[in-house]
């Protein structure tokens, strides 16, 4: 029997897959702090993120917050800078730290055999880091430098200058580094900074992987006996200034042979009952592969390598986004095939097979997401600092296997209208 | 410890199986022995143009993502100068989704006008986007032509040129096609929750009746044995000047491999490396510095490579860096800081190993390079070296006349 190859078999809809989050472990510190623990995976390997309150929120001097975190690791009172890398990299340890708007971390990927050689260390840096005059001026100076190189960028502007047009030059989604900031950076700035939101500041503990034996006494030992969650740590509160014209247009380098366009609007956060549907619509509209953005501009056009839209990972507020860098004499075009694209999904009812598809790839990659320990303790903690439950979890998969063509369409009246967009076009 | 099962198609399709139950994905990776290196000289970018056309429609499927985002899946693709790897993950039930799509697009693609005219242009965006429209975009593109005078590796993936790109046509796709794309080329990696019998099952079904192509037999011209030192200088308009030298170094299967690894980690891995700590912390004279090899089966090239801090000239930016080579050569290495790498590769290959996607592409590159088993013995490779193999090593890739500089100078220092 001949294989008829124009047949494709016989699939089960992934939208009637029994898709699961894991829980997780839960236990509290002697000091009060909280530990998120999944422990799994086949590979005798560990992450431990200590999650700080000290994001970009709290500093109130231009980029306080980043450079402390940065520099934790570079120097204790009993260890230089080369000693504690050497100190995590002797092991195969891997030590980042990064800065967000709200929290920062300090993260440990290790071997789990290494992990009692290493967490010694991490707890020095959450007690004692010094930040050395020498090495705040080292990382200003390489800082600036790095700086006046992406400056170059148009990718790079382009993504400062929405942010700040969208939330205002203060507030922390929309503020960004600068040489002058970089060139008043104090070491005192860093170390009451370091002192108030790390060492007595509020933490909150993910660990996932394989643990050795006795974690909870080790972790006791080490992050449970430090003066944490002493101060009562307040989210401030910041007022988004929105820039009152609409449309940019900048030129940052006349020989450039692409723009880098970026088209945004405001968007409520996780909280709000659009959220989940308009995460649908997003796909459809550019948030995949597949979507309508890529097929037209990348796929039928070849305007550019690609396109996307995405709704910003904020806390407090998100932003609906479309990025894309495309060659300079079809920028225009672009612009105007995303406005199209806009008004289609306004005017037309989405088709039930394009959106049925839309449905399986999003709760296919919902499946391939929560598999794994590091992507399950990912998932937990996105949800714990967002005040979110496994209700949303749950919750998120129902509307997408129920949503309709008519809410679909709704939510583009709602939402993808043409005079709500911000628009940048940086050359 | 990563244990498959293996058999061969009758077309001589190789065919590699590693069941994972604890997840319920799994992975669908073809990797075809087909590489930049392997392009005409007056037609580069071949290759990787053609990975875009891959998504163009094959014979009977006039579309290849939407009935795997429909089957919950994701794919993508990537080419280096040796070969040329596309990869699905999927829900498990859905397996046979991505080999019905695999296996029409190796028995022919679509060949449509249209896909070919569209993906020249996306190429060419994607080659403006990233080494046009970015500072020190075109620095590899002549660190390549200069170190390399005969070996195809002198032309990056993207081409040499944009009009390579643009001057393809449907003739040289075809040709292309049936000379590389043919299972007796190509190595099948299943990972995931899956069973070996149900995948030969599936493996025969698709792929079996796909006519085996006539064998590719490589003949790449081998680049001659570098004498004396090359360089040359850039000016552009880039912030701050970068120093950028590379060597020539043993291939894949050269006996030096790891402990030319290991080499570049001492040198360059990470804040306690000693490149990071002597030349941008201690000495001060460059921002950032990077060290790592090609990693490419055929002698690849032994990379430094850093901008330097505002105000050092590059003769003392090259000097600090030789002077860092050197010490490689003449002092022997601490057991302790052997160790240290050693640690850090053991750490690297498990957490690698975390996902059935990575341990599908690892299993079908060892594959490639003669047995996937090998890949199960690279840490214990690393073990074996010593403080004095890495020495020699250095003595080798470091010797007088087998260096290449691109000395990048910023206009605005000039």
């Amino acid at each position: 029997m001949a294989l008829d190859r124009t047949i494709a078999p016989l699939i089960k809809d992934a939208v009637d897959f029994d898709i699961q989050l894991k829980p997780y472990q839960k236990y509290t510190l002697d000091n009060g702090v909280e530990v998120y623990a999944f422990e799994g995976g086949a590979q005798e390997v560990m992450l431990m993120e200590l999650v700080f309150f000290a994001g970009n929120s709290f500093e109130t001097k231009n980029w306080v917050a980043p450079a402390t975190n940065y520099l934790l690791k570079n120097g204790t009172s009993t260890k230089s800078a080369f000693e504690v890398n050497d100190a995590f990299e002797f092991y195969g340890a891997y030590l980042n730290r990064s800065c967000f708007n709200e929290t920062a971390t300090i993260s440990l990927h290790t071997l789990t055999k290494h992990f009692s050689d290493v967490i010694p260390v991490v707890s020095e840096l959450v007690a004692d880091a010094v930040f050395p005059e020498n090495e705040l001026d080292i990382y200003a100076k390489n800082q600036i430098q790095q700086l006046t190189l992406n400056l170059k960028k148009g990718d790079f502007i382009a993504n400062r200058f929405i942010d700040e047009y969208l939330f205002g030059i203060n507030h922390p989604y929309g503020k960004y580094s600068s040489e002058d900031a970089y060139n008043s950076l104090t070491r005192s700035d860093l170390v009451d900074y370091y002192n108030k939101y790390y060492k007595e500041g509020k933490c909150i503990v993910f660990m996932a992987g394989k643990f050795p034996a006795n974690i909870e006494s080790t972790l006791n030992k080490y992050i449970g006996s430090l003066p944490l969650n002493k101060n009562k740590i307040e989210q401030p509160e910041h007022k988004i200034v929105a820039a009152s014209q609409k449309k940019y247009n900048v030129v940052n380098d006349p020989s450039s042979v692409q723009g880098s366009i970026r088209i945004a609007r405001h968007f409520p956060n996780r909280h709000h009952p659009d959220f989940a549907p308009a995460q649908v619509l997003n796909n459809i509209f550019g948030g995949f592969f597949g979507s309508r953005l890529m097929s037209n501009i990348r796929e039928d056009k070849g305007y550019t390598y690609g396109i996307h839209s995405y709704l910003q990972n904020h806390i407090q507020q998100s932003a609906w986004l479309v990025s894309t860098d495309a060659g300079k004499d079809v920028c225009n075009a672009t612009i105007e095939e995303v406005y199209k694209e806009m008004a289609i999904l306004r005017e037309e009812l989405v088709d039930i097979d394009e959106l049925n598809l839309v449905k399986n790839y999003m709760l296919g990659s919902l499946l391939g997401d929560v598999d794994g320990p590091f992507q399950i303790i990912g998932r937990w903690k996105s949800y714990i600092l967002n005040g979110l439950t496994e209700e949303y979890f749950y919750n998120t998969i129902k509307t997408v296997r129920a949503i309709q063509p008519e809410q679909i369409k709704d939510l583009a009246n709602k939402y993808l209208k043409q005079e709500d967009f911000y628009e940048l076009v940086v050359y | 410890m990563i244990q498959f099962d293996r058999f061969e198609l009758a077309n001589g399709l190789k065919v590699l199986v590693h069941p994972d139950t604890t997840t319920p994905m799994a992975v669908v990776n073809i990797l075809y022995n087909i590489g930049a290196k392997d392009e005409n000289p007056a037609k580069t970018g071949f290759a990787h143009l053609f990975e875009h056309l891959m998504f163009g429609g094959s014979v009977n499927i006039p579309e290849y993502d939407e009935p795997l985002q429909r089957a919950g899946g994701e794919n993508n693709a990537y080419t280096t100068n040796d070969l040329t790897n596309y990869y699905c993950q999927l829900p498990a039930e859905n397996i046979e989704t991505a080999f019905w799509l695999e296996s029409d697009r190796m028995l022919s693609l679509a060949f449509s006008p249209k896909s070919l005219e569209v993906q020249r242009k996306v190429v060419c965006e994607e080659f403006k986007e990233h080494y046009i429209n970015k500072p020190y975009g075109d620095a590899w593109h002549k660190m390549r032509t200069l170190a390399y005078t005969k070996h195809p590796y002198q032309w990056m993936t993207i081409g040499a040129s944009l009009e390579h790109v643009e001057q393809a046509t449907m003739e040289e796709v075809k040709d292309f096609f049936f000379k590389f794309y043919r299972p007796n080329n190509a190595i099948l990696v299943v990972t995931g929750n899956v069973k070996t019998e149900d995948i030969k099952v599936l493996a025969e079904k698709w792929f079996g009746p796909i006519p085996a192509g006539k064998p590719y037999v490589r003949n790449l011209p081998q680049e001659p044995k570098q004498e004396k030192n090359r360089s040359i200088d850039v000016r552009a308009d880039v912030p701050m000047d970068m120093l950028m030298m590379t060597w020539h170094m043993g291939g894949r299967f050269d006996a030096s491999y790891h402990a030319t690894d290991l080499l570049t980690e001492v040198l360059g891995g990470g804040a306690s490396s000693r490149l990071y700590e002597q030349l941008i912390k201690v000495r001060q004279l460059f921002s950032s510095i990077s060290c790592f090899h090609f990693g490419t089966i055929d002698p690849g090239l032994f990379v430094i490579t850093g901008k330097l801090v505002k105000g050092i000239t590059m003769s003392v930016a090259e000097k600090a860096v030789l002077e860092e080579v050197e010490k490689m050569k003449t002092e022997l290495l601490d057991v302790k800081e052997v160790q240290k790498v050693i640690n850090k590769t053991e750490s690297m290959i498990c957490f690698e190993d975390m996902s059935i996607m990575n341990r599908a592409q690892s299993l079908a590159f060892y594959e490639l390079i003669g047995d996937a088993s090998l890949m199960n013995d690279e840490l214990a490779k690393y073990q074996t070296v010593t403080p004095e193999l890495i020495q020699s090593t250095a003595k080798t890739i470091f010797s007088e006349g087998n260096r290449n500089t691109l000395y990048y100078y910023s206009n605005t220092t000039a």
